[in-house]
């Protein structure tokens, strides 16, 4: 028991590793085996994050079960990983969503083997980055989740549709849709690898602990410029990677094809998880890092995230296409996140910053559950009529009442009803928030309104309205593997919408840490 | 006395080499089987090197010294530090694959392993030399047999063409080297041509400046340094895919490290007023190689061009001048290799099938050929710089070696990176995946054995590096404390 505790971290952030080595040994003719082996060991992490929930103190500063081991001693950078409130709700909501998410790929027929590999890959890249505390371990795990997603969606990705590209040729739309993600995402983390390198040639160090000593106070000239102009280039470069990754308007276009081309679960995990990794960059690297930049250049950001919200939610609006309407939502929730971010950040310290640094973390781990949930919601539908177009499905809940009350449950968690989870958070941005930027929130209502439009839409559309004749028949009711995924994730809702504090103490007392 | 390890592993390529000469040439099975033992023998004893150096002790280890010709002051000196350990390893390495995947050669297997072999003597010879005359004849021993290499079992479309332009290119570059190597052994006064002597021997700065140059160039040629570079991608793609291998696996890093090896460590003042310059060229080799092999259709040209713009990594890594950039270039010469030797493996299984490398023709591979097209993965990645293989643990430091010296450079370097992903990914996409066009489907086949064990040994070789960086970086940085002693700790 005590070499648990002791690489608690180690063991959790690797044995998805383990699985995945599993896996690779089980015949590939073996479907079914290797559906029910991959599902039975993604249980391993999220056990092993419970017994490190209860085990983690939220009363004591800092982080805990920290982990150092030798990695790369030639420029200073040591495999450091050690969790606080934010990062451990985070590995909590990357451990619960992927056995939820191996779960929903028991329909994948193509090359499950690869599949299920790639999937655990993708889990060690997402926690490795909520884990590590060395600069350098943070962007290889940064970088090294982009690879499996990108053949995850690239290969078993929607079947159908096609995209004109450059010159007229045309490709299939995931091909499109995957490149595009693999570009964007590298190119904004291109800056970000630059301004690692230069921290770690100024500071001669990449652990996160001594760089918080060395750099934020760093003053005189660096390369014959004022530190501050290099610390700010810095602060954009760091900040333009994670504005992409959230994504936050205008940087967001690669999210709706993507999203919309992933296969199910690619989707539940990419605006589960993938989506948070942005915002957690913010919260531990760049307000640690450069307090000063964050705080002056914080209204840019409200403002960026004040249109992330308006324009995603009218984006939703505007979709015809079911999936797509859900991937908008993400630019329109995240935009909370981003906003409660850049008030803490211009604010920092205050009563009001606390308020909405809280809502932020809350609201990451709260779109979590909902949009993998309407993801999921969406695959199930689509498995069943095979078109996503909300002009054709109509009048489906006589068909599948239990479907269609899921349904309706699971948006209004994402519309934010009072009584479930998205409620708190955003009131909790909202309030913290308001006294800071009160423009930019009280703009940011408009698209709040939207929210509610676009949610009561697609309930409409796939439920409402005349029968469309052509599903009776076809339409079956949402079976219990299925069940099976989305109770867990309308539990949590519920829990948290109606008694928020089992969670909210452990991210409240990081946040307090965080100034 | 001690185990002669680095004769026996000069010289076993040629022992094997001749033996192979002795057998029947209608014997082709034993001819193969005779060949690999040589290989697997030469790897052997290079993994033995590499891991039985001490790192704590440092210098030169496994010194064995005779002399040779004493009235010229010429001796047969050889020895290893850490940073040639990873380059003879490397050799070891691409011997041994380049033997499996060379399995299928039925055109006269005898001559051409036989050569092969030759020329592996001469690139372990020059590794491990530490004699400025004998690194200059194994030198040669390594370049010739390449012309016979091309011209006869090579690409029958430019094998003429590509083998004289590239023997004519190496003769003169080193024709150059050698006449910088004369004037060091003249001006020296010491009458040798120990290189240990000389890194001693104080020439004066004005010496040093001039004659750097000379020294530099005459080895980067076949390093592929801009704008001396063009001979390497018409090289590649007209040898046969062993060759290849060797040619951009190995070939190129004898050019970058006898640079290395002559240029800077002998004359460091002559490389210390030179470098601010060459290291615009080695920007253009990065980023332009780069870009001229996006637009490539020939799938072995893609693969040629990222030879020339990841070989532009390490003339750049040589270039800041610190401690960090030399470390990166020293793991980068290593992890190309390895990777470069995957990726002309990989180009000859799919050629071999297809016969046609357009690339716009083909499609589907992997579903044929599941384990190929997973190494290419790999190896994409590598060059691409991702976390967890080794070309990231390479290109990161070089990088902040950049930065400490000229950050620009860095900022403008760093665009490669995204071409490299886009050219890449590119391949992966129309090659391996999408559907197979009709006139292949009917005879491609999965690819033998021994060839599937090549390529997880070079996937392997790069993962273990970029997950484990300490089983080759505090080697490399022990040889390049050597190196900045020279250059006066800076």
């Amino acid at each position: 028991m005590p070499f648990i505790f002791d690489h608690l971290l180690t063991l959790i952030l690797f044995s998805p590793v383990l699985a995945a080595v599993v896996i690779l040994f089980l015949p590939r003719e073996g479907t079914r085996l290797i559906r029910w082996v991959a599902f039975v060991l993604s249980f391993i992490p999220l056990i092993l994050t419970i017994v490190l929930w209860f085990n983690f103190d939220p009363s004591q500063p800092g982080f805990q079960f920290e982990e150092q081991y030798v990695w790369y001693s030639a420029i200073n950078s040591s495999f450091h990983v050690g969790v606080d409130g934010i990062s451990l709700t985070m590995v909590l909501l990357t451990t619960l969503l992927t056995p939820l998410a191996i779960l929903t790929s028991f329909t994948i027929e193509d090359r499950v083997k690869s599949y299920m590999v790639l999937f655990f890959l993708l889990q060690l890249g997402m926690m490795g980055v909520f884990l590590s505390l060395d600069l350098l371990i943070f962007f290889v795990f940064w970088e090294f989740g982009l690879v499996p997603m990108y053949f995850l969606i690239n290969q078993w990705g929607s079947e159908k549709g096609e995209r004109e590209i450059f010159g007229g040729k045309k490709v299939r739309a995931r091909t499109y849709a995957s490149f595009k993600f693999m570009i964007y995402t590298m190119a904004g983390s291109l800056g970000l690898l630059l301004a690692i390198q230069m921290i770690g040639v100024v500071s001669g160090t990449f652990d996160l602990p001594q760089l918080l000593s060395i750099w934020p106070d760093l003053q005189g000239s660096l390369f014959g410029l004022p530190a501050s102009t290099v610390k700010s280039i810095a602060f954009w470069a760091f900040a333009i990677a994670f504005l992409i990754k959230i994504p936050v308007w205008p940087f967001h276009t690669w999210l709706p094809d993507a999203h919309t081309e992933a296969p199910t679960a690619g989707s539940m995990i990419l605006a589960g998880v993938l989506l948070k990794l942005g915002a957690f960059g913010f919260l531990r690297l760049i307000i640690p890092l450069y307090p000063s930049e964050a705080a002056y250049y914080a209204g840019a950001l409200a403002f960026l995230a004040m249109l992330s919200i308006i324009f995603g939610a009218l984006a939703s609006y505007g979709q015809t296409d079911f999936k797509r309407l859900v991937a908008y939502s993400s630019v329109n929730h995240m935009g909370f996140v981003v906003l409660g971010i850049a008030a803490a950040a211009f604010a920092a310290g205050t009563q009001n910053a606390v308020i909405a640094l809280n809502g932020a973390v809350l609201q990451m781990f709260n779109h979590g559950l909902s949009a993998a949930g309407m993801f999921f919601l969406v695959g199930v539908i689509y498995e069943r009529t095979h078109t996503r177009n909300l002009n054709e499905y109509g009048g489906l809940f006589p068909l599948i009442p239990v479907y269609g009350g899921i349904l309706i449950f699971t948006s209004m968690a994402s519309l934010g009803l009072p009584g479930l989870n998205g409620f708190i958070s955003e009131f909790l941005v909202v309030r913290g928030s308001w006294p800071i930027f009160a423009i930019f929130t009280a703009l940011s209502m408009i698209g709040l309104f939207f929210t509610g439009a676009y949610i009561l839409k697609g309930i409409k559309q796939v439920l409402h309205g005349p029968l469309n004749e052509n599903w009776i028949g076809h339409v079956s009711e949402i079976n219990a593997r299925e069940l099976f995924v989305i109770v867990p994730l309308m539990v949590l809702m519920l829990w948290i919408g109606v008694w928020p504090a089992w969670i909210l103490s452990v991210i409240n007392n990081a946040v307090m840490m965080l100034f | 006395m001690q185990f002669p390890v680095l004769s026996v592993i000069i010289f076993t390529p040629m022992i094997a080499g001749i033996l192979l000469l002795l057998i029947p040439a209608e014997r082709k099975n034993e001819i193969r089987v005779t060949a690999l033992a040589a290989g697997t023998f030469a790897l052997l004893l290079s993994l033995w090197v590499y891991f039985s150096y001490d790192i704590a002790a440092g210098g030169y280890q496994f010194i064995e010294n005779y002399s040779w010709l004493p009235s010229l002051g010429i001796s047969y000196q050889v020895g290893v530090d850490g940073m040639n350990a990873p380059l003879v390893l490397l050799t070891g390495v691409v011997m041994f694959t380049g033997v499996l995947i060379s399995w299928g050669i039925d055109d006269r297997p005898r001559e051409f392993f036989a050569f092969l072999f030759i020329l592996a003597t001469g690139v372990f010879g020059v590794f491990v030399a530490l004699d400025l005359f004998m690194l200059f004849f194994f030198y040669e021993i390594a370049v010739f047999p390449m012309y016979l290499l091309i011209s006869i079992w090579g690409w029958k479309v430019t094998r003429e063409y590509a083998a004289m332009k590239l023997t004519l290119y190496l003769f003169i570059g080193s024709v150059i080297a050698l006449v910088g190597a004369l004037a060091m052994y003249f001006t020296s006064g010491l009458g040798t041509f120990d290189m240990i002597a000389l890194e001693g021997a104080n020439f004066s700065v004005d010496f040093q400046r001039f004659w750097f140059p000379f020294v530099f160039f005459g080895f980067a040629v076949l390093g592929g340094i801009f704008p001396f570079h063009n001979w390497s991608p018409d090289g590649h793609v007209a040898a046969p895919t062993a060759v290849s291998m060797f040619h951009a696996g190995v070939l190129m890093k004898l050019g970058a490290f006898a640079a290395l090896r002559v240029g800077i460590m002998l004359l460091p003042e002559g490389a210390k007023f030179h470098m601010p310059w060459i290291i615009l060229l080695t920007l253009v080799n990065v980023v332009y190689g780069a870009f001229i092999a996006m637009v490539q259709s020939d799938f072995k040209y893609v693969i040629g061009f990222s030879s020339v713009s990841h070989m532009g990594l390490v003339a750049m890594g040589f270039a800041t001048l610190n401690k960090t950039g030399m470390i990166g270039a020293g793991v980068q010469m290593f992890s190309h290799g390895v990777m470069t030797a995957l990726f002309f493996a990989v180009v000859g299984m799919v050629y071999d099938q297809a016969h046609t490398r357009e690339i716009p023709r083909l499609g589907g591979f992997r579903k044929v050929m599941p384990l190929v097209a997973l190494a290419f993965i790999i190896g994409g990645l590598v060059s691409m710089g991702m976390p967890g293989f080794s070309g990231f643990i390479a290109e990161f430091p070089i990088f902040m070696g950049v930065w400490g010296s000229f950050p620009w450079i860095a900022i403008a370097a760093a665009i490669s990176i995204v071409i490299t992903a886009s050219y890449i990914i590119r391949i992966i996409g129309r090659v391996f995946f999408g559907q197979m066009p009709d006139e292949f489907s009917d005879h491609v086949h999965d690819v033998r054995s021994l060839d599937k064990l090549a390529l997880v040994f070079l996937s392997a070789i790069l993962i273990v590096v970029g997950v484990f960086p300490s089983i080759m970086v505090p080697l490399v940085e022990s040889g390049v404390d050597n190196v900045m002693r020279l250059l006066g700790g800076m």
